[in-house]
Formats: C-alpha cells, sequence, structure tokens
C-alpha cells in the first residue's frame, strides 16, 4: 500500500493545482488505514462469526466499494490457517457436484467449508446466472459451508483479486478449507484458480481432445488431476493418458508406479509425496478417479490434497508460492492506486479528450502529452523517495505461518 | 457494459421453494434478470426454506424472487421470511413472490413482509421495473 509520506505529498500537489475531480476508489482508499466506524463493526462481527458480515464483507470486495482495502486489510491479520483449493475443467466436467461431495466429506472430519464459486457474466449486459449453487445438496442447512457465487463481471485482472479477497474472507472467518470453483477456460479463470495453493483440474472420460487442449496452460498448473465420472467407458484411458502428460512434464519422473491400482479413488499418492534430499518438491501430481454423482472416490482425492499441502509445507514450496501471490497483488494494487492517480492527473490537464484533439489538430504528439500528464507523479514520487531515502524501511524478516507446524 | 462501473449489479436469488416441480417460470424469470443485467443465484428446484434462508444471506442478494406454484405459499413463504428476520436480513431484501396466488393469500403474503405477487402472463418489464424501483437501500 502507498505509505503516509507519499499521501501527503500527493495531497500538497493536489493542492496547489486545481482540485481534482471524484476521487477513485483506489487511491481515496490508500489515504488512510483507519476503518471507519460502521466498517469496523462489520468486521468485528465477521470475526465473531456473524455469517450475514461475512457475506456483506465478500459484497463490498465485489463491488470494489469504498472503504473495501481497508477491511480486507483489517482482516489479513487473522488469516493463514485454512487450506486453500481451487477446482477447475471443463464445462460438464462435475465441477459442481464434486464440490458439493468434498464439502460434505471435509464436513463429515470436521471442517468447516467455504466455497466461492466463479461463474462467466454476460459482456453485453453484465448480467449473470450463477448455477454453481444448485448442485450443493449435500449440505443443505449447513451453515458451515459457506457457499458464495460471483460473478466475473468483466473486471480485467481485478477477478482473482476479488477472490483472493473474498478467500481472505472466509480465512478469516475461520474456514478450515476453502474451495474455489471455476471454469477452466481463459486466462483470468486460470488467474483464479491460482490463488490457490492446491489446483485440482477436472477431466471427464473420453475427453480425448479435451486432455489434448490441456496441454496449453492449464497441464501445468494441475497439483492434481481428476477423472470425473469415473464409472464410465474410456476413464481407465483417460487416466492413462494424463499419467502419461503429467509423466513428461515431470522430466525429472524417477519414481515408479506400481500397476494394477484401479477404480475409483486409486490414487498414486503415497509416492507422490517424495521429497528430494535438497528439500525441493518432486511432487508428480497424482491422477484420482471419481463418482463425483455418488461420492466415490472424494475421501482419496481428500488425502491427496492433504498430501500436497504436506509435501508444499515441507519443501518450502508454500512459502514460494505465497509470496509470488502477494507479489502479484501488491503490484495489482498499486497499479490500480497509480492509474488512479494518472486519471486525476489527465483531468487535471483538460480530459483525455482535449489532450486527443490537441494531438489530431498537429499541436503535439502522444509522447509529449503522456509525459506531461505523467511528470506531476513522478515529481512526487522523486520528492518522496529523495526525503526517505536515509529512513529505507526494509521487510522486516519475521516470517509467516505457512505451514501448520508454524500456525500457532 | 464498460469493464469498470461504479454502479453494482442487482443481485438476486431465484427460488424454488417446496414440492413443485415447474420451474419454466423461475427460469424465464431468471433470464429476464440476467438480461437486465442483475446477477441471478438459481436454487434449483425442490428447496426446503431454511435452505432459501441460508442462500439468500450467504449470497448476499438484493432480491429474493420465490416462485411457488404447488398453492403451499401460505405455509412456505413466511418461513422463509421468518428465517431472513432470524438473520436480521430481511430489512435490506426485497422479497417478491412468482405464481398463482388468490387475492386473499396475496395480502396476507403482503402483509407478513412480500413486497409484491407477480401472476401468471405478468410481462417481465414490469418485474424487472418493479424490481430496480424497490431496491433496498443498503447501509
Amino acid at each position: 500500500m502507498v505509505g503516509r509520506d507519499t499521501d501527503t505529498d500527493r495531497d500538497e500537489a493536489r493542492n496547489t493545482e486545481e482540485p481534482a475531480g471524484e476521487r477513485q476508489e483506489g487511491a481515496a482508499d490508500g489515504a488512510s488505514t483507519d476503518l471507519t466506524d460502521r466498517d469496523a463493526a462489520l468486521v468485528e462481527s465477521l470475526l465473531d462469526g456473524s455469517h450475514r458480515a461475512l457475506a456483506r464483507v465478500i459484497s463490498r470486495i465485489e463491488d470494489r466499494s469504498p472503504g473495501y482495502r481497508r477491511i480486507v486489510s483489517a482482516l489479513h491479520d487473522h488469516t493463514g490457517t485454512a487450506d486453500v483449493i481451487g477446482i477447475t475443467g471443463s464445462p460438464g466436467a462435475g465441477k459442481s457436484t464434486l464440490v458439493d461431495k468434498l464439502a460434505l466429506a471435509l464436513r463429515d472430519r470436521g471442517d468447516t467449508v467455504g466455497v466461492v464459486a466463479v461463474d462467466p457474466a454476460s459482456p453485453y449486459t453484465g448480467g449473470a446466472v450463477l448455477g454453481d449453487r444448485i448442485r450443493m445438496a449435500s449440505t443443505v442447512g449447513d451453515m458451515d459451508v459457506f457457499f458464495r457465487s460471483m460473478s466475473a463481471r468483466g473486471q480485467l485482472g481485478g477477478l482473482s483479486m476479488a477472490t483472493a479477497d473474498a478467500v481472505t474472507a472466509l480465512d478469516a472467518f475461520g474456514k478450515d478449507t476453502i474451495l474455489i470453483e471455476t471454469v477452466g477456460a481463459g486466462q483470468s479463470e486460470i488467474d483464479v484458480v491460482r490463488t490457490a495453493d492446491t489446483v485440482a483440474v477436472l477431466v471427464q472420460p473420453g475427453a480425448g481432445d479435451d486432455v489434448q487442449t490441456l496441454k496449453a496452460g492449464i497441464l501445468e498448473i494441475g497439483d492434481v488431476f481428476v477423472v470425473n465420472k469415473f464409472d464410465r467407458e474410456g476413464a481407465e484411458r483417460t487416466r492413462a493418458e494424463l499419467d502419461e502428460m503429467v509423466h513428461r512434464r515431470e522430466e525429472s519422473a524417477e519414481t515408479t508406479h506400481p500397476a494394477g491400482h484401479h477404480g475409483p479413488g486409486a490414487a498414486r499418492v503415497v509416492e507422490a509425496t517424495d521429497t528430494s534430499d535438497d528439500g525441493s518438491s518432486t511432487w508428480t501430481p497424482p491422477v484420482v478417479g471419481t463418482v463425483a454423482e455418488t461420492g466415490e472416490g472424494v475421501d482419496a482425492l481428500l488425502e491427496a490434497f492433504d498430501a500436497h499441502a504436506t509435501a508444499l509445507c515441507d519443501s518450502g514450496e508454500l512459502a514460494a508460492a505465497r509470496r509470488h501471490r502477494h507479489a502479484a497483488a501488491i503490484r495489482t494494487l498499486i497499479r490500480a492506486d497509480v492509474g488512479a492517480l494518472a486519471s486525476d492527473s489527465i483531468a487535471e490537464h483538460g480530459g483525455i479528450d482535449a489532450l486527443a484533439e490537441r494531438v489530431r489538430r498537429g499541436e503535439t504528439d502522444p509522447y509529449t502529452v503522456a509525459a506531461e500528464v505523467v511528470d506531476p507523479i513522478e515529481r512526487c514520487v522523486e520528492r518522496a523517495t529523495n526525503r526517505t531515502s536515509s529512513e529505507t524501511s526494509q521487510p522486516d524478516t519475521e516470517s509467516r505461518r505457512d505451514c501448520p507446524s508454524e500456525k500457532d | 457494459m464498460s469493464v469498470d462501473t461504479d454502479e453494482r449489479p442487482v443481485r438476486c436469488l431465484v427460488a424454488k421453494v417446496g414440492l413443485d416441480g415447474h420451474d419454466r417460470g423461475a427460469h424465464v424469470i431468471a433470464r429476464a434478470f440476467r438480461d437486465a443485467g442483475f446477477e441471478v443465484v438459481y436454487s434449483g428446484l425442490h428447496r426446503a426454506p431454511e435452505e432459501i434462508v441460508q442462500a439468500a444471506v450467504q449470497e448476499d442478494v438484493d432480491v429474493l424472487g420465490i416462485s411457488i406454484l404447488s398453492g403451499a405459499h401460505n405455509t412456505l413463504v413466511p418461513k422463509v421470511i421468518d428465517g431472513l428476520e432470524a438473520y436480521s436480513a430481511l430489512d435490506d431484501t426485497l422479497v417478491i413472490v412468482g405464481g398463482i396466488v388468490p387475492d386473499d393469500d396475496e395480502d396476507a403474503l403482503k402483509a407478513a413482509g412480500v413486497a409484491e405477487v407477480f401472476g401468471p402472463g405478468t410481462p417481465m418489464s414490469e418485474t424487472v421495473d418493479f424490481v430496480r424501483a424497490n431496491l433496498p437501500e443498503r447501509a
């Protein structure tokens, strides 16, 4: 987030020039870390376990409503305890049904569950029918399963951020396991599912071409592969194809796989958890067969998730992965803030239309205009960095509890 | 629709409650809402009142549209309303009912907290306009 010094400078810069138009939420929000009383109460009741407060916080996140950043930031302190699992796959692969059964299995072992299901929105009207909830039938009336449908709302790049923030809210609320469900098509969906620690990619049998398309993009992100509808024809073959692909992906696949595992749930979990001597993981994504409709193989899938979580921790990859994610989040936020500043500056320079018209009339060129617009921002940054260069703050080395052993 | 609008979309839950299996009306209204730019969560068939309440609370919807054609509205709808009340969610949820409801029952439902009842043949635009005009103010 933007530091206080920068804020002060920004305000000074603003005062010397024309008053800015309406401030954008992003930058305005960065000006203070204090919650309003109402938002503080909202955070308080979320932490107290109010489902309604949780639901409202997620709405605020989705809407990017004023103050939502401070809410997420206040919740951040209470996170880090949930296992986050992403589930993706082509339409009709059975994601929603599987999520339903996973939620049931997790509840059976005493875990509380959060689900974020992301569906696409119409690019024309912005409207959406969010149907993932239809399959949630196994955990009826159980408020310890918190299911939330989210629409993509055409937010470029912002969707993964909103999902991550919703996960933060669920984590802070105290959910043990959080499932993120989304259709596995397109970059934004991949970004969404990558906000999870463990990613499961769902395939249905006989999807020969499907498996081919998996090569592009999705194969790389799968930590666990699931052949759902395993009772259908061609299931074994699909699993074999996936197995082969996974092993081609893992060039260092020295592990041998015992033959003879057949039927749902026959996952190669045990040998997949090897950790080599140098501490780096040699995780080989297991391929698990499930029949989501009946719940067959779901326990084995949960075991595979657990095994992956353990492997991530043991190898130290979890820390690295989370660092990556936080870096991406910081970048996204800063880009939004700086973008808002730039918009202000454009307005101060007469608005984009006027600037474009000046270029059209040959009075100036786009490069000069861009330089002029960015100049006030640049000067602020320079002033701020000169002032604070002596007291550069180093990120403290305090480690965060990524792994269960460090949690408490 | 531009990428970043400040206006938040209307969120609504279209719910089928009880034993009636006729969901054509629910589908049609769900599509109409979607085309109006709303985000529509569809519950699926045969939901119990508690499920509807759970969904409405978790999804934090502005509008709850209950489609009911079985004639059991007098028992089921008040249960949903009581449930919303229990989560103090009734105040900022617009509850509407679609289906075949006799006039006397309609008055009773309205007294219980239903904002409007839409009978068969109501033009979709009428329902959409009603929702837009009566959206609960969010604190």
